[in-house]
C-alpha cells in the first residue's frame, strides 16, 4: 500500500449532508420533550410535583441507559447508586450544610465513588456473574441502611432533613416550583453530557464493547478501564437523582436502596428503549401515567397494564416506545405498497 | 543488535499446554522487517494457539516474544497492539451493527489514542473517518463504507476485517486464514489485497488455501502437533517428502 492512501489529504464527507428538512425536524424532536416538560410546568397545578418526580426518575433511567444500553452492562444494582446518592444528600443537610447545591455535589462524588470502588472489584467478571454480584453490591448496602439506624434511621427513612434555598434565594416552596425547576435544569444538564458522551469516540468504543468485546480488544481497547470509567460516571449520574429525590421530598427512605427499584428503573429503559437517551424519558413518563390512571381501578392493576405493556414491548418492540413511530411507518409503507401492487 | 536491525517479531522456546494436551513446543520463529512468512498445518496442529499466544490471548508456559526486541510475553492483548501487532481473525469479528467506515475508524480512534475522549464534534473523529475511507478504498470497498457491516457480503466482510488491522498501523500483521470461506469468484480480490499490503511490515499468514500460501510466503513454517516440522522456502516445502505425507498430499486435491 503506497503511503499517501493511508494520510489521505482530502476528508470525503462522511455520509449524505442532511437536508434542510431533515434538520429541521430532528430539531423539533428533540425541542419537543424539553417544551412538554416547560408547559407543564404553568399548567400542572397541584400534580407539579408528579412532574418532578417524572424527571427525577428519567435521569435515574438516563443513567442506567449509559450502561446498560450502551456498554451493555446488565446490571440490577442501580438502586445502591441511587440510594446512596440520595443518603449522601440528606446526611449531607443534617451534618453540614442545608445548602442543596454543595448536597448535591457531595451526592454524586459519593455515588461516583461508590461506582468506581464497587466497579472495580466486580467488572473484570460479565454476564450472570457479574448480574449475580450487583445484586449482591444493592442487598449489602441495603441491609447496611436497614441495621444503621443511628445514621440512617432504619426502614423509618431518614427524618430532619433541612435543605436551605437554592443560591441562598430560591427557597424550596410548598407547591414545588422550585424543586421542578432545579431538577429540570439538572436533568437538561446531565442530559447534554450524556448526549455528547454516547456521541463521542469514547461512547463509540463503549457501543464496540457492548457487540463485540473480543474485537475491541483486538484494535487494543483497555474495555476494563472504558467499562469502569462508564460505569462510574453513571453511577454518580444515578447519586445526582437521588440528590434531587432527597431534596424535593425532604426524605429518604430505604425502598430507594432496595432491589426493587433497580427492577423499576430497568422496567421504564426497557419501556422507552435502550440506547436512545429519549427512551428513558418515554419510558418513565409512562410508566408514571400508567401507575397513577389504573390504580385508582385496584391497587395492582396498573402492574398488570405494566407488565403486559413491558411484554409485549420486549416481543414486538426491540428498540422499545421509540420504535413505535419507525414500527407505523413501515407499517403505513407496506400498506401503501400493497394498495399501489396491480 | 540495534534497534534498526532487531527482527519485527522474534519467537524463541515458546511452550504452553493444556494439562498433558501440549499445543506449543519449543516453537521458534523470527520475521524479519517486511517478511511473508506462511504458516501451515493440518487441523489441530496449533496454528489458532500459536496467533493466540502471539496476541496475548493465551499466557506461555515458557519462551519468550519479542516485538522489535522488546519482550512482549507478559502483557496484556492491547498494551502488545499498541506496540505494533496486529491480527485478523479466522471467523470475522467484527461490530455488526456500526457502519463499514465506522468499525475502521474506531481502530484508527484507538490507535490515535482518541478514544478516551468523551466530547462529541471533536475534529479527530473526522480524521479517523477520512483515513477509515481511504482505508475502505484501499481495499476496494470504498461503495460499501456507509452499510450495516452485517448487511456485507461475506468476501467484503473479510476484507474489512484486514482493513481494521492496517488501520493500526501494525509493525506485525498476523492474518489468520484471510481467505476462508471466501467463494472462489471473490477470492482474487483478497490475493490481491494481499499482495499489496505495505512493504514494511512483517506478515505471518495462515492459510488452509494453499495456493495463497505458495502465491504469498517467501518462507514457509510447518506445524504439526504443536512443533515445528520443517521450514523453508516455498519450492522446498512443496517438495519435502514429509510434509506432502502430514499433510500436503492428504488436504490438497
Amino acid at each position: 500500500m503506497s503511503d499517501p492512501a493511508v494520510t489521505p489529504s482530502v476528508a470525503p464527507p462522511a455520509g449524505e449532508a442532511p437536508t434542510f428538512a431533515s434538520r429541521a425536524w430532528s430539531l423539533a424532536g428533540h425541542a419537543l420533550p424539553w417544551a412538554i416538560a416547560i408547559v407543564y410546568y404553568f399548567v400542572a397545578g397541584y400534580s407539579l410535583s408528579i412532574g418532578t418526580q417524572i424527571m427525577i426518575w428519567i435521569l435515574f433511567a438516563l443513567s442506567l441507559d449509559l450502561v446498560l444500553g450502551y456498554a451493555g452492562i446488565v446490571t440490577l444494582g442501580h438502586a445502591a447508586f441511587f440510594g446512596v446518592g440520595a443518603y449522601a444528600a440528606g446526611l449531607f443537610s443534617i451534618y453540614f450544610s442545608p445548602d442543596p447545591i454543595l448536597g448535591h455535589l457531595f451526592a454524586i462524588v459519593v455515588a461516583g465513588l461508590l461506582g468506581l470502588i464497587s466497579g472495580a472489584l466486580i467488572l473484570h467478571t460479565t454476564g450472570v456473574t457479574f448480574l449475580m454480584l450487583t445484586l449482591a453490591t444493592v442487598s449489602i448496602i441495603f441491609e447496611f441502611g436497614n441495621q444503621a439506624r443511628w445514621l440512617t434511621g432504619g426502614d423509618d427513612g431518614l427524618q430532619g432533613m433541612q435543605v436551605g434555598p437554592i443560591f441562598g434565594t430560591f427557597e424550596f416552596n410548598i407547591f414545588g416550583q422550585t424543586a421542578y425547576i432545579y431538577t429540570l435544569v439538572v436533568l437538561f444538564i446531565w442530559f447534554l453530557i450524556s448526549w455528547r458522551l454516547v456521541k463521542s469516540p469514547f461512547g463509540r468504543s463503549l457501543d464496540g464493547i457492548r457487540q463485540n468485546p473480543r474485537r475491541m480488544r483486538a484494535i487494543g481497547t483497555p474495555v476494563w478501564w472504558r467499562l469502569l470509567a462508564v460505569y462510574t460516571i453513571s453511577a454518580a449520574m444515578a447519586g445526582s437523582a437521588g440528590a434531587l429525590l432527597a431534596h424535593s421530598t425532604r426524605f429518604v427512605g430505604l425502598s430507594s436502596l432496595s432491589l426493587l427499584t433497580s427492577g423499576i428503573v430497568t422496567v421504564m429503559l426497557i419501556l422507552g428503549g435502550t440506547r436512545r437517551l429519549y427512551g428513558a424519558f418515554i419510558g418513565a413518563a409512562i410508566y408514571y401515567f400508567v401507575q397513577d390512571s389504573t390504580a385508582k381501578i385496584s391497587p395492582y392493576f396498573w402492574e398488570f397494564i405494566v407488565g403486559g405493556m413491558l411484554i409485549a414491548t420486549v416481543l414486538f418492540l426491540e428498540g422499545g416506545l421509540m420504535d413505535l413511530g419507525r414500527v407505523g411507518q413501515r407499517l403505513m409503507a407496506r400498506i401503501g405498497s400493497r394498495k399501489g401492487a396491480p | 543488535m540495534s534497534e534498526a536491525s532487531a527482527p519485527a517479531l522474534s519467537v524463541r522456546g515458546l511452550n504452553k499446554s493444556f494439562g498433558a494436551l501440549i499445543v506449543a513446543q519449543d516453537i521458534n520463529v523470527e520475521l524479519a522487517p517486511g517478511a511473508r512468512v506462511g504458516l501451515i498445518g493440518p487441523n489441530g496442529a496449533g496454528k489458532t494457539t500459536f496467533v493466540n499466544l502471539l496476541t496475548g490471548f493465551l499466557r506461555p508456559d515458557s519462551g519468550t516474544i519479542l516485538l522489535e526486541g522488546t519482550p512482549i510475553q507478559d502483557m496484556k492483548p492491547e498494551a502488545r497492539v499498541s506496540r505494533g501487532l496486529a491480527r485478523t481473525h479466522q471467523i470475522n469479528t467484527l461490530l455488526r451493527e456500526d457502519s463499514a467506515r465506522d468499525n475502521v475508524a474506531i481502530a484508527v480512534a484507538e490507535r490515535e489514542k482518541y478514544a478516551w475522549r468523551m466530547m462529541r464534534y471533536t475534529p479527530q473523529w473526522r480524521r479517523c473517518t477520512a483515513e477509515a475511507d481511504a482505508l475502505l478504498r484501499e481495499m476496494g470497498i470504498a461503495d460499501v463504507g456507509d452499510r450495516q457491516v452485517r448487511e456485507l457480503p461475506y468476501g467484503q466482510q473479510r476484507l474489512l476485517e484486514i482493513a481494521i488491522a492496517l488501520a493500526l498501523k501494525p509493525r506485525v500483521l498476523l492474518l489468520d486464514e484471510p481467505a476462508a470461506g471466501v467463494p472462489s469468484t471473490e477470492a482474487h480480490r483478497i490475493h490481491d489485497v494481499l499482495g499489496r499490503l505495505p512493504a514494511d511490515i512483517a506478515v505471518l499468514i495462515i492459510e488452509h488455501d494453499m495456493e495463497v500460501i505458495f502465491r504469498f510466503a517467501k518462507e514457509i513454517v510447518v506445524l504439526l502437533q504443536g512443533r515445528v516440522l520443517t521450514r523453508g522456502a516455498p519450492a522446498r516445502i512443496a517438495e519435502d517428502p514429509e510434509v506432502r505425507a502430514v499433510y500436503l498430499g492428504r488436504t490438497v486435491v
